[in-house]
């Protein structure tokens, strides 16, 4: 009784700031939330991207699941000895329990070799750098010591009982074979029946206050995950590409409105990310896997979600009965550093591999709406928003010049200007393509190669702005959506049915975060497309003695699934000799970021282009191909730094095919 | 303290490509955007530290015609409290001391302890700040990178030959030039700017100023620019060649040679 009151108290404290937290969406498209849960939760579909640690977690998982119903039914059993869980009688009862009997020395192997990684193998994700607080290890041990507790308890309570049946004749119910509590039957089997007696009620209350002290603990560190996880995946984010409005419930239009843009305070997350910090069960897998993390950048989204907990139970104290709520204070400067937000790339790794759906990038660009609402830009990306603003370009280059590029096409290819000639294709350039000189040449090979498939498109002009990827991701909404709308008219005003880019960030903008505009494709889709259709025939590479890889930009991979397209482009080019990245397609390597994270000046170690490259020159490869101006630019960059000119070469997917065509 | 920064409002280097018009007397104007003159940014942050630290209030002020006053809205948006837009077509074509002359104007119609100005203008010549401190006959220090505020005074750094610094105590009130660099000013975004919109920014004209139309604008002005041209091509730069190393070589020996390096 003690036990669960103290654990509704727990958990009423624990929905406190849930429900003072931002609103948030989450009640929608139950179906698809359902198959989240059944996949990612029930299925823990991704827990073996992490093959032993992935493995163990279901044993334990499964484990759970199973003992839950005997759990439940031990602490009623305590009241009333004969309870039968209802349903449970016949031979379903008996197969529970020889289910239980093995689930239970499952669970116990699988703690025995959690605790051998963790005390003793010590994998690098589980570390704690000094600078966010004490490591995590004796936690976790002491978990899988209550659970282990749990789990020898039961089936101590149990052979003990069937162990004096037996001794005394009586009807004993078989326990499963070789399982734990069968070994322990064997060995009590010459035990007095009182001994068996007093280990019998002796487990007993062990496995009843172990369990009821387990619950309650689970709420006050990363083993909250036990109890939160599900709710997590119901709720977790289903677009991906997009960023959630600044406030849920506000229109683009009344924006204008709002006191405050973004998160300042704890209680400016939605409840959902808050939910997101109850989650996170420290694993270590969205760090492992983030680039930023991984050059040496401030930035480790694990210890967001530490960092946020750790915040929300000091705010919201359990103990003393009765602490009053601390006043929350501004995130940026006590728990979270300018740096350590600025650093993300939004390049996506970490949610694609958190095994339970926590989100990041929503989270920075909330910090990072705030900073800009307060002021808090570093000097580096203050130039370029402010070109932007002025000039539609992060570089504050002449909108006139926008057209430039076409000026050296190769014969025959001409690109029409929409605002003087109408067509059925826009061709959406933007900001980089437009002006950097070498990336020039991308737009000129994609204009080469949506001509000579037959394609009747133009382009903008001087009318493009920038198409605002990274304007929103960098928190600075209002002219984000500035540059939406002037696109959004200069787009419908052209009457074109179709959009075409190279920019797999302007596609994700345009696709995503743009609304009512005609239908999007990025060139590696037309590609595709059109090498099928027999449009678009290409020469072999037959002889060229190059090893090719295909680097995946996040916003075309990870954000927006395309994964297949751009390679089955360069498979089309005969004899191509194609090998993969160990990190590919949803697990691709940032290259450095895009848009505006071009013009930030990061403390880091190392360049992310150059562990990039590094890991094409380790898949055997001398070409990286990739399909997004900044990717070329980082790629091309980080070849000269990593001082591997003439060993390695970048070329984009367009330039490539269009080098290729027939 | 009652701070008062004078702002203008200049083309912006970074992202206009300036050239010379074909009769030689302005620059080419047609494509041009404009901004806050970057050292006044400067100027104004420090201004609103000031204020924040020790009370008072930020004034932005500029001389220009109805399009400075977007330069002034920026400034508030950044935190300045009050705009003044000196406004009237007798001020066009004014010098540097037309200019001065009308600041000075302002400043006597005001109650100011302190008075900033960027050290100079991306179009300017560096002259406005000390030209109104000999009118107001207040101290001047130019060249600013920092500012302590003491009882009645104020100890103003500068930055000397070889990174070293200078410090010196001036009396209030004073006028100080503001070289960047002296803090990180403060991002101004479009919802900034947008909440300033609607309010009202005073504009002085001549008689509201008390002053002589004839003594400034292109009338009153005793310098006057009389032409723009590109200079000839000089002699080219001296293109190092060779591989990497042997041009860093060479380069390391011309720098010492010139006494770049010690």
């Amino acid at each position: 009784m003690a036990g669960v009151a103290v654990f509704t108290y727990i958990m009423a404290i624990r929905m406190a700031p849930l429900v003072k937290a931002a609103p948030d969406r989450r009640f929608d498209r139950i179906p698809q939330r359902i198959f989240n849960v059944l996949k990612l939760w029930l299925a823990q579909y991704r827990q073996p991207r992490y093959k032993l640690a992935g493995v163990v977690h279901i044993m334990i998982f499964a484990g759970f699941l199973i003992l839950s119903i005997r759990s439940c039914s031990l602490v009623v059993i305590g009241i009333s000895d004969s309870f039968v869980v209802p349903g449970f009688g016949g031979l379903l009862g008996d197969v529970y329990n020889i289910l239980k009997d093995y689930a239970a020395t499952m669970v116990l192997v699988a703690c025995a070799i959690a605790a051998y990684r963790r005390g003793v193998v010590k994998p690098e994700r589980y570390a704690v750098p000094a600078k966010y607080g004490k490591d995590h290890t004796a936690e976790a041990l002491f978990v899988l010591g209550l659970i282990s507790t749990l789990m020898i308890s039961e089936s101590l309570f149990e052979a003990s009982s069937v162990a004096a049946n037996v001794q005394q004749g009586l009807h004993a119910e078989s326990l499963a074979p070789a399982s734990l509590a069968w070994f322990f039957k064997t060995a009590l089997l010459s035990t007095s029946v009182e001994t068996l007696q007093t280990i019998h009620i002796a487990t007993f209350y062990i496995h009843d206050l172990t369990f009821f002290f387990f619950l309650c603990f689970l709420p006050l560190g990363k083993h909250f995950h036990v109890i939160t996880s599900l709710f997590n995946v119901f709720f977790m984010r289903i677009d991906r590409g997009n960023i959630k409005p600044v406030q849920h419930g506000i229109k683009d239009e009344d924006l204008d409105n709002l006191e405050s843009f973004g998160v300042k305070k704890l209680e400016d997350f939605t409840w959902k990310h808050i939910l997101d910090f109850y989650s996170c069960a420290d694993c270590g897998r969205c760090s492992d896997n983030c680039p930023a993390n991984a050059v040496g950048r401030p930035l480790s989204p694990r210890f967001i979600s530490i960092k946020g907990r750790d915040l929300t139970f000091k705010n919201y104290p359990i103990y003393p009965y009765g602490s009053p709520f601390k006043k929350s204070e501004n995130l940026i400067g006590t728990i979270y550093e300018e740096d350590e937000i600025w650093s993300c790339t939004t390049c996506g790794a970490c949610e694609q591999e958190c095994p339970i759906g926590i989100e990041y990038i929503d989270k920075i660009v909330d910090l990072r709406r705030g900073m800009v609402d307060d002021g808090l830009v570093p000097q580096s990306l203050q130039k370029p928003l402010r070109a932007l603003e002025k000039r539609g370009n992060p570089w504050g280059k002449m909108e006139k010049k926008r057209a430039d590029w076409t000026k050296e096409l190769p014969e025959g290819v001409t690109v029409k200007d929409l605002a003087k000639e109408s067509a059925d294709v826009l061709y959406f350039v933007d900001s980089i393509t437009s002006y950097d000189d070498r990336m020039q040449a991308i737009g000129q090979a994609t204009a080469t190669v949506l001509s000579r498939a037959g394609s009747d498109f133009g382009i903008l002009g001087k009318k493009e702005k920038d198409s605002g990827n990274e304007i929103r991701r960098f928190g600075e909404e209002m002219l984000f959506q500035t540059m939406k709308e002037m696109n959004t008219d200069a787009i419908l005003d052209s009457g074109v049915k179709h959009i075409i880019t190279a920019d797999p960030h302007a596609y994700n903008a345009l696709k995503n975060d743009y609304k009512g505009l005609p239908p999007v494709e990025h060139i590696s889709q037309f590609i595709a497309r059109n090498v099928k259709s027999g449009a678009i025939r290409l020469k072999s590479a037959n002889g060229d003695g190059k090893v090719y890889t295909y680097h995946d930009p996040c916003y075309l991979g990870r954000h927006n699934d395309v994964y297949e397209d751009p390679r089955s482009a360069l498979d089309a080019i005969g004899g191509l000799k194609r090998v993969e990245m160990e990190r590919c397609r949803d697990r691709s390597f940032c290259c450095g970021g895009g848009g505006l994270m071009l013009f930030y000046e990061p403390e880091e170690e190392q360049r992310m282009g150059v562990v990039r490259v590094e890991m094409a020159a380790e898949a055997g490869a001398n070409v990286i191909v990739t399909a997004c101006p900044f990717c070329l630019v980082n790629i091309e960059d980080a070849i000269k730094v990593a001082g591997m000119e003439g060993k390695m070469e970048a070329i984009d997917l367009s330039e490539l095919i269009a080098q290729h065509l027939q | 303290m009652e701070i008062l920064v004078c702002v203008k409002r200049v083309p912006d280097t970074a992202e206009n490509e300036i050239e010379v018009n074909r009769d030689g007397s302005d620059i080419e104007r047609d494509d041009l955007v404009y901004s806050v003159n970057e050292w006044d940014n400067y100027a104004v942050e420090e201004a609103i530290q000031l204020r924040d630290k020790v009370g008072g209030s930020v004034t932005v002020i500029t001389v220009g015609d109805d399009e400075s006053e977007e330069v002034l809205r920026r400034e508030m948006a950044m935190g300045a409290d009050n705009g003044l837009l000196l406004c009237d077509d007798a001020f066009e074509g004014s010098d540097g001391k037309g200019i001065a002359s009308l600041l000075k104007a302002a400043v006597e119609k005001g109650k100011y302890d302190l008075i900033l100005s960027g050290a100079l203008a991306d179009d300017g010549a560096g002259q406005v700040g000390g030209m109104l401190a000999a009118m107001l006959d207040y101290p001047y220090a130019s060249l600013v990178n920092k500012i302590e505020v003491a009882d009645g005074k104020l100890k103003v750094g500068r930055e000397i030959e070889g990174g070293n610094q200078e410090m010196n105590e001036i009396q209030l009130p004073c006028v100080l030039s503001i070289q960047t660099g002296i803090n990180e000013p403060r991002y101004v975004g479009i919802r900034g700017i947008r909440k300033v919109a609607s309010v009202e920014i005073p504009q002085h004209g001549a008689t509201d100023l008390g002053v002589d139309p004839t003594a400034v604008g292109a009338a009153g002005a005793k310098v006057k620019r009389v032409d723009y041209f590109v200079p000839d091509m000089g002699e080219g730069a001296e293109m190092l060649e060779g591989s990497t190393e042997e041009i860093t070589a060479k380069l390391i020996e011309l720098l010492k040679a010139k006494g770049g390096l010690k």
